[in-house]
């Protein structure tokens, strides 16, 4: 039998895309599951997903669990945990249609949560660090149970399967949201299971990545010392936990984020004549030399409130970003953006490094 | 007493090459060559040999060769040559035994049984020839909060960092186990490469005090040549605890060795033995090391980092954890196959470990107990390449250190008879007809083409893994696989076997 | 001109520079065929005691004393370097008197003998640079 991820890491290549609109509006899932078609090529059908923020407005106040359970019973002994630490508002069945494209469903299941306050108290824990803390636990002690999803007011959805189907599996042309990510995965290896499809998430950080990091184990035995368990050897999920510890653990800002993962090269730095800016990048790549990341990606990094997209120093991965009206799109190729917009302007190939940062407008969510 | 034995090597004389040009008598200071005017010819006295090659390299018709002598003892797979030789030495002399170098023993080297990953399809290898490779790192504690302020801007208050522009250094020699003109090489050497030599324990001489920058003052327990200015002088301090060839006992000096300069810079009389105590005497433990950290801070203004070196003990893991917590910025182990210029022969290859399984255990320890960030690691121990650095850092180190390779690149032989202080490559020894064999612009030369022949060959083999940058390499054991080893210490080692 | 320099400082007094001098000035392929059982005439010789060594060799002086003694038309001048035509050398050793710094001496067949920094034989360039292990003699533009 085939190792499933986690056992093993299995390199992949990729397609991404995403979608947002800076006004808040919020647009069904229907253009961006369309926009992978065109990549069809850059999946094998072996693991697709989304990330959708704003799609549940009437419960923004709770965290939204969404889990994958190997059966009834890891379900029960789940909850029963759950319990202990949350107060669950709503538990229901993620829905779901059958279709012949995809099959293999887990138990997949939907809860809406809030931190016992108790709790909070007992441990002295702010609310996302016990709740990563418990997301943590789960996916690495309870074997059955997998969170793929616990942000509030956003979600993920993902399967093995071509991103395309996953879109219909999930039903996502029923769900509004004012930012999309999508990936497409072609793995080099059967992932075995739906928990090493992507996007991959930790509290409302979504990551949509594609390429390979060279520097995938120098990050990983770091970040594992702050607290986050690689359970599925993936690119995605390290650098998920990376900008997680960068952000909120260390309070840097998305462009200082992206300065420790894509750290301009010394040469670079000691050419800049901004001396803030210098001795920032001076800085940042002495105290945070683990976080570098090599070899090729690019990402899309979801958040409450906006996107990030970066590709690595070298842009060994393609990229694409195009513009209208109050909307963004970006993509691994052209041809996605042209699907979720025909008439999209200014398209261009961020340079390898530079974040593109797109926030909506104050108030708008 | 009489020789007991046959000769261990015989000179091997090309009588039809050999054109009398007595270079080779000149040169041994040994005196095993001398002219017999009778007949005209060279002849050799092979008891005093060590087998330094210099005469085979300086012989301009290549009309010798040393090899190790054929007459041995009735063979015995328990009892074997070097073993009885050793048994009648000490039954002449009553001594212990003294050697110099690293362990010559048949011992597992590591790194010879690990193999680096490199890219194919899934990602694009880097080609060092036309993109940017980065060897540049930054040794010393890294912030475990990022602060701000008021106006949000970064604070940018570091620990003190050792800037290297690759991840090497030369490790600790004293002036007077080695000579001027080798530290000299070393000094002008580590500056025109942008890293740091180290004084090892005997002070810093007058003239070298203009390196400083790229300067390592060491303080061991014997504290010869230490004071404020030379302590100021260097880039960063450090605390000899243990060395790798000799754990548990202190320095060895000759008094033969310590000349009026070697003297003077070690602060003892002319012609007495320096031995440095086993232990440092306000050392007896893990609190007290942390109160000698911090007087070298206090003495250096808490601006130059300060390194704790240690010998690869049993747990070494354990000890490494308790400096990571002492306020010390670097950590350096020495493995127990580094070099010395002296050390009883029972000590250097029987006590301590390999440095791959300590640098292993001390990187995991040091991340399970989440205080990696506080130290940076040194390894050294046997460095011998450039693919010996690359699967330190792989392993987790963030330097190495070297000091054997360097010697050899100055014209070492490895003869391992330092202690004699006689080299006739002009390296461990203080008589100026030989320290003046060793010129250092020829030294520095050497040092300068070994650090750069292995910068290249460490960029091409980070390329192929797809990796541009140094530090995207440290602690990256996905990139080592193992072969021949056993599940025991592919565990120790945190890496899968080949194939895995 | 690229002259030869010496310096006393890493001359080992080794003597290697004579042996590579008188070889690589005997037409031969080999060192030891070419130097086996035979008294040298090397150009450069090594002085010194067990304190101090250096070679000594012909400077090549920009107005040569050597040039002006010669009754013979022997010693010569060319590109700047000071060489000997031996067919017309008649031995009067007069170059040798007034050489201030001692660096002719009598060669094998008699006549003066003096460096002519292996520019013209099979070696190229001075063999006693080439083969001195310490950088004690150099041949560069000062």
């Amino acid at each position: 039998m085939n190792s499933i991820e986690g056992q093993v890491r299995i390199p992949s290549g990729c397609a991404i895309a995403a979608m947002i609109s800076k006004e808040g509006k919020r647009m069904t899932g229907e253009k961006i599951v369309e926009s992978m078609k065109p990549m069809h090529d850059r999946s094998n059908g072996l693991g697709g997903g989304f990330a959708a923020y704003g799609i549940y407005p009437e419960y923004k106040d709770f965290y939204a669990l969404h889990m994958f359970f190997n059966d009834r019973a890891s379900r029960k002994d789940c909850e029963a945990f759950l319990k202990e630490r949350f107060e669950i508002v709503k538990s229901e069945i993620l829905p779901t249609r059958k279709i012949p494209a995809i099959t293999d469903e887990p138990v997949i299941w939907r809860y809406f949560v809030a931190p016992l306050k108790s709790q909070l108290n007992n441990l002295q824990l702010d609310e996302k660090e016990y709740v990563t803390r418990t997301v943590m636990k789960i996916n690495s002690e309870m074997p059955g149970s997998f969170v793929f999803s616990s942000g509030k007011n956003m979600g993920a959805f993902k399967a093995v399967g071509y991103p395309e189907d996953v879109g219909v599996l999930y039903k996502l042309d029923e769900y509004e949201g004012y930012s999309w990510t999508a990936h497409g995965r072609y793995p080099t290896n059967t992932p075995g299971w739906w928990g090493g499809a992507h996007p991959f998430t930790l509290l409302d950080y979504s990551i949509v990545h594609n390429g390979e990091i060279s520097s995938y184990d120098a990050n990983r035995r770091f970040i594992e010392m702050f607290g986050y368990k690689c359970t599925l050897q993936t690119d995605t999920e390290v650098i998920t936990y990376i900008m997680d510890y960068l952000l909120r653990v260390q309070k840097l800002s998305l462009s200082e984020a992206a300065s420790v993962i894509a750290a301009p090269f010394w040469s670079t730095i000691e050419s800049k004549t901004d001396v803030y800016d210098k001795k920032k990048h001076e800085f940042l790549r002495t105290a945070f030399p683990s976080l570098l990341i090599t070899g090729p990606f690019s990402i899309v990094f979801g958040f409450n409130g906006g996107l990030m997209a970066l590709n690595d120093r070298l842009k060994l991965r393609s990229m694409v970003v195009g513009e209208k009206d109050d909307k963004v799109f970006i993509a691994s190729e052209e041809a996605a953006i042209r699907v979720m917009e025909p008439d999209a302007v200014n398209i261009y190939a961020p340079a390898g490094g530079e974040p593109v940062i797109i926030k909506l407008k104050e108030g708008a969510f | 007493m009489a020789l007991l034995f046959y000769p261990e090597f015989e000179v091997i004389r090309n009588e039809n090459r050999c054109i009398a040009c007595r270079v080779c008598e000149r040169q041994c200071a040994n005196e095993v060559h001398s002219f017999d005017s009778q007949t005209g010819r060279m002849i050799a006295d092979e008891t005093k040999c060590v087998n330094c090659q210099r005469c085979v390299s300086l012989c301009p018709t290549r009309a010798l060769k040393i090899v190790k002598s054929n007459c041995n003892f009735k063979e015995n797979a328990n009892w074997q040559d070097d073993t009885i030789k050793e048994i009648y030495k000490q039954a002449n002399s009553g001594g212990v035994l003294l050697s110099s170098m690293g362990n010559p023993k048949p011992f597992p080297v590591y790194w010879d049984k690990i193999l680096i990953n490199a890219s194919q399809v899934t990602n694009p290898s880097i080609d060092p020839l036309r993109e940017p490779m980065e060897t540049k790192v930054f040794l010393g504690k890294k912030p475990n909060h990022i602060e701000r302020d008021k106006d949000g801007k970064l604070k940018f208050d570091l620990s003190p960092q050792l800037e290297l522009s690759m991840p090497i250094m030369f490790s600790a020699m004293s002036y007077g186990s080695i000579s001027y003109n080798a530290h000299k090489s070393l000094a002008t050497a580590a500056e025109e490469l942008g890293i740091c030599y180290n004084t090892g324990e005997g002070g810093l001489h007058e003239d070298f005090y203009v390196y400083g920058k790229n300067t390592i003052v060491q303080v061991a327990s014997g504290r010869f040549g230490v004071h404020e200015d030379y302590l100021k002088a260097g880039a960063a301090v450090e605390i000899k605890m243990g060395q790798g060839a000799k754990p548990g006992i202190g320095g060895h000096l000759p008094g033969a060795k310590i000349v009026a300069d070697v003297s003077r810079t070690r602060m003892i009389p002319e012609g007495s033995d320096a031995i440095s105590p086993a232990p440092h005497h306000d050392i007896y433990s893990i609190e007290d090391l942390r109160q000698l950290v911090y007087s070298l801070k206090e003495a250096t203004e808490y601006k130059k980092p300060i390194i704790v070196k240690v010998a690869a003990v049993h747990n070494i893991a354990a000890i490494a954890s308790g400096i990571a917590r002492s306020g010390a910025d670097i950590i350096a182990i020495d493995g127990f196959r580094g070099g010395t210029g002296a050390a009883p022969t029972r000590i250097r290859d029987n006590v301590g470990i390999p440095v791959e399984l300590a640098l292993a255990a001390v990187d995991k320890r040091l991340r399970d107990e989440g205080i990696r960030n506080n130290v940076s690691l040194v390894v050294g121990g046997s460095i011998r390449s450039a693919s010996d650095v690359v699967k330190a850092i792989a392993l987790g180190a963030d330097a190495c250190y070297i000091a054997t390779a360097a010697l050899l690149a100055l014209g070492c032989h490895l003869c391992r008879t330092c202690q004699s202080g006689k080299c006739n490559w002009g390296i461990a020894t203080q008589k100026p007809e030989l320290v003046k064999r060793l010129n250092p612009e020829i030294g520095k030369k050497h040092l300068v083409n070994l650090m750069t022949a292995w910068r290249h060959e460490i960029k091409e083999l980070m390329g192929g893994m797809g990796i541009n940058s140094i530090e995207a390499l440290k602690g990256n054991r996905l990139m080592l696989r193992g072969i021949g080893m056993t599940e025991k210490e592919l565990e120790i080692l945190g890496i899968s076997h080949a194939g895995e | 001109m690229k002259r030869i320099f010496v310096n006393e400082e890493w001359c080992l007094g080794c003597h290697l520079c004579e042996y590579n001098c008188a070889f690589a000035n005997s037409g031969m392929k080999n060192m030891a065929l070419a130097l086996k059982g035979k008294k040298i005439f090397p150009k450069i010789h090594v002085y010194g005691n067990d304190k101090i060594n250096f070679a000594v060799s012909c400077r090549h002086c920009e107005d040569p004393l050597c040039v002006k003694a010669c009754i013979s038309g022997a010693l010569h001048i060319k590109d700047g370097r000071v060489c000997i035509d031996k067919t017309k050398c008649v031995g009067c050793y007069s170059c040798i008197m007034v050489c201030p710094y001692g660096s002719l001496s009598v060669g094998e067949t008699g006549v003066a003998s003096k460096c002519e920094l292996c520019l013209d034989n099979a070696c190229g360039s001075p063999a006693c640079v080439k083969g001195c292990p310490n950088n004690a003699i150099v041949y560069e533009e000062r």
